[in-house]
C-alpha cells in the first residue's frame, strides 16, 4: 500500500500499432516511469493475427513487441517499470514465451516475471453461446450473428481492469493480455497500487479518463492539436504523456523534461472529446465514468491537473469483437496537372465510369472524390479554385466478389495513354485488391466469460 | 482592439440606462473557427466531433447557437442519418454524433477520411450569429 501523498507514473508508449517506433523507448529512457502501457490492438487486428494462427500456431501475436523488448528489457529490469501490453493478440501465451526468450538471452533469467491475460477469445465458443441464447446481435443493426456466422474470423470480449490487477498482484512485472479495454491498461496499475475496490466507482472512473487520456498516445500531448498547433514546440521529438496518479483519484497528466511537443488544458480537452459518444456514460467493463463531471486545470508548463471525476456502477456486460469477412475493395489515383486539372480530372472519372458500366461490372458502390478539391469537407468546400496546379482523381469500388474489384484496378493505368491528357502520379502501380474485414460489435453477459491469468517467470 | 465590430449599434442620447429602443442589436455572422476548436473520431459509420470554445465566455454562445438542428442543416447531403448533441459545460464543449457520416465507415469505407479524422474542421466551417459586440 502506498502513502497518501505517492503518485505512480503510468507512460503511453503506444498510441496504435503503427506509432512511432521510438516513444517507448523515449518513455523508458527520458525520465523515472512506474509504468508503461501500450496498445497493439485495432477493431479488426485480431482477424489478421487469427489468420496468422492458423497457419502458425506459434504465431497470432504483434511481432513488433518483441524487438521493442530487446531494445528495453534491461533498462525496464534496472528501473523496476511495469509493463501493461495487449500485444498478445490471440497469442498471448506464444508472446509471453517470446518474451522470455528475448530476456533469457540478455541475460535476465530469473528477474522478470510475465503475466499472460486470457479469457476474451470466444472463435470456439460462438456456435455454443448462440446455441445458449446469446444472439451477438449487432449493435447498431440489431441483426443476429447467425447472419454473418459463416464468414466470422474472430471474436473477442472487451476484459477490463480486473485480470490486468490481478497479474500485477501476482508479481508480474510485464503484462501481456489478449483484447482488453485500452482503458483497462492504465486503469489496472492504479488499482493495483492503491488498492481501490471494484466498486470504488469514481476512482475507476477517474482511472478510466485518465486511460482515454493517454491511450492515443501523443494525441493529447500536442499531436494532432488545433490549437496554436504553429507554435506547439519541438514536434520532431514529442513527449508522450504520462499520467501522475494519486490514490485519491486525481492525478495529473505530464511528459518528460526535454521532449517537444505541449500539454494544456486544449489539447487534453481535444483527446478527451476524441471518439466520445454520450459524455455521460462512457461504458467499460469497470464503470460507467461521466466526462461531464471532469474538472482541468493548467498546474504549470505541460502539466493539468485531473479532479471531479464521478462514475456509477459498471453493467452487467463486455464488448464484443467479432471480425468477419465481407468482401473486396480497391482504390485508384491518377493526378492532373494544370491547366483545367478538375475538369480532364471529372472527364477521367466519367470516361472510367462508363468502360466500367460496358463491361458489366456491378458494385456496392463507386466512390470519386477529388483530392486538392473537395476530398476532405465536400460540398462545404465551395467551388474549387479555378487555377488548381493539380488535383489528384481518387476512384474506389466496393464489391462482395473479387472479379470486379480486380478488373477495375486494371483499368486505372490505360487512362495515362488513352484518357485525358496532363495526366500522373502512377509510379505505384496497379492498385491492391484489398480483403474487407469488417467489424461487428456486440454484448455478451459478463458471466458467460471467465479471464485466466497465468504468470511465468523467465 | 475596437471593442465594436461592424455595423456597431450606436444608442441615441438619452436612452442610457432604459429598455433598449425596438431596433434589435446589430448582429454579425462569425465562423466557428474563430471561436472554437474541435477535434473528430469515429465510431462505426458515425463522426463524433467535439467543439470546444477557445474561451470559457464563448461557451454559453456556442450552447445557444450550435444545435442539433443548425449542424444538420450544415452538413445536408453529408450525412446519411441524423444528428444528436450532448454538452459538457464542465469542459465548455459540445458533442455530436453525425450519423452515417463515414460511408459504411471503418474497412469498408472508400472516403478519404473514413475515420471522420477531419469533420472536425468541417464544423469549424460553420458559422453562427454573434452579438455585434463580441471581441473574437
Amino acid at each position: 500500500m502506498t502513502s497518501p501523498g505517492r503518485t505512480v507514473r503510468i507512460a503511453s508508449g503506444q498510441g496504435f500499432w503503427g506509432d512511432w517506433l521510438e516513444a517507448p523507448v523515449r518513455q523508458v529512457e527520458g525520465g523515472p516511469i512506474d509504468y508503461l502501457m501500450m496498445d497493439y490492438l485495432a477493431e479488426v487486428t485480431m482477424s489478421i493475427m487469427q489468420k496468422q494462427r492458423s497457419r502458425d500456431p506459434s504465431r497470432g501475436y504483434a511481432t513488433d513487441f518483441i524487438p521493442l523488448m530487446e531494445r528495453i528489457l534491461p533498462t525496464v529490469v534496472e528501473r523496476g517499470i511495469r509493463i501493461t501490453a495487449n500485444a498478445g493478440g490471440v497469442n498471448p501465451r506464444a508472446c509471453a514465451d517470446a518474451v522470455i526468450a528475448v530476456a533469457r538471452r540478455l541475460g535476465l533469467a530469473g528477474r522478470i516475471r510475465v503475466g499472460i491475460v486470457t479469457g476474451d477469445d470466444i472463435l470456439d465458443r460462438l456456435d455454443e453461446l448462440m446455441d445458449g441464447g446469446h444472439a451477438l446481435a449487432n449493435m447498431d443493426t440489431g441483426a443476429p450473428l447467425t447472419t454473418v456466422r459463416g464468414s466470422v474470423l474472430s471474436a473477442n470480449a472487451y476484459l477490463g481492469a480486473a485480470s490486468i490487477v490481478e497479474a500485477l498482484r501476482q508479481g508480474a512485472e510485464i503484462v501481456i493480455t489478449g483484447r482488453v479495454t485500452d482503458t483497462g491498461l492504465t486503469l489496472g496499475p492504479m488499482m493495483h497500487e492503491f488498492g481501490w475496490a471494484p466498486d470504488d466507482w469514481d476512482r475507476l472512473a477517474a482511472g478510466t479518463v485518465a486511460g482515454h487520456i493517454i491511450e492515443c498516445g501523443a494525441q493529447c500531448s500536442g499531436g494532432n492539436c488545433l490549437v496554436d498547433w504553429k507554435g506547439i514546440p519541438h514536434l520532431e521529438d514529442p513527449g508522450y504523456p504520462i499520467v501522475e496518479a494519486r490514490a485519491d483519484g486525481t492525478f495529473g497528466v505530464t511528459k518528460h523534461a526535454g521532449t517537444g511537443g505541449r500539454i494544456s488544458v486544449p489539447s487534453i480537452t481535444e483527446q478527451l472529446v476524441y471518439e466520445m459518444g454520450d459524455p455521460q456514460h462512457y461504458i467499460t467493463p469497470d464503470v460507467v465514468a461521466d466526462f461531464t463531471t471532469i474538472q482541468l486545470e493548467q498546474a504549470g508548463p505541460d502539466r493539468v491537473r485531473v479532479k471531479g471525476v464521478r462514475g456509477r456502477p459498471a453493467t452487467a456486460f463486455l464488448k464484443v469483437s467479432v471480425a468477419y469477412f465481407y468482401g473486396y475493395k480497391a482504390v485508384g489515383t491518377l493526378v492532373y496537372a494544370w491547366p483545367e486539372a478538375l475538369e480532364k480530372a471529372r472527364a477521367a472519372d466519367r470516361i472510367l465510369r462508363e468502360r466500367l458500366a460496358r463491361l458489366g461490372l456491378a458494385f456496392e458502390e463507386v466512390l470519386t472524390e477529388f483530392v486538392g478539391a473537395d476530398a476532405t469537407h465536400g460540398p462545404l468546400a465551395g467551388p474549387p479554385n479555378a487555377d488548381l496546379p493539380e488535383v489528384q482523381l481518387r476512384i474506389g469500388v466496393r464489391a462482395r466478389e473479387r472479379a470486379p474489384v480486380e478488373r477495375f484496378t486494371r483499368e486505372i493505368a490505360p487512362l495515362i495513354l488513352n484518357g485525358p491528357p496532363s495526366v500522373t502520379g502512377f509510379a505505384g502501380g496497379r492498385p491492391k485488391v484489398e480483403e474487407i474485414v469488417a467489424y461487428w460489435p456486440a454484448l455478451i453477459a459478463k458471466s458467460e466469460i471467465r479471464a485466466r491469468v497465468e504468470v511465468v517467470e523467465a | 482592439m475596437g471593442l465594436k465590430g461592424r455595423g456597431a449599434f450606436k444608442r441615441s442620447p438619452g436612452t442610457k440606462g432604459t429598455r433598449r429602443s425596438a431596433v434589435p442589436p446589430v448582429r454579425r455572422s462569425v465562423q466557428l473557427r474563430f471561436l472554437a476548436h474541435a477535434r473528430s473520431g469515429d465510431k462505426g459509420d458515425t463522426a463524433n466531433v467535439g467543439l470546444i470554445a477557445l474561451r470559457p465566455a464563448f461557451y454559453p454562445l456556442l450552447e445557444r447557437e450550435v444545435t442539433a438542428a443548425r449542424v444538420a442543416e450544415h452538413f445536408r447531403g453529408m450525412l446519411t442519418g441524423g444528428v444528436e448533441r450532448f454538452e459538457l459545460p464542465n469542459l465548455r464543449a459540445l458533442n455530436f454524433l453525425l450519423h452515417g457520416a463515414l460511408g459504411g465507415g471503418g474497412t469498408l469505407s472508400l472516403k478519404t477520411d473514413a475515420q471522420g479524422k477531419v469533420f472536425s474542421t468541417a464544423l469549424l466551417r460553420m458559422e453562427i450569429p454573434v452579438p455585434a459586440d463580441l471581441d473574437v
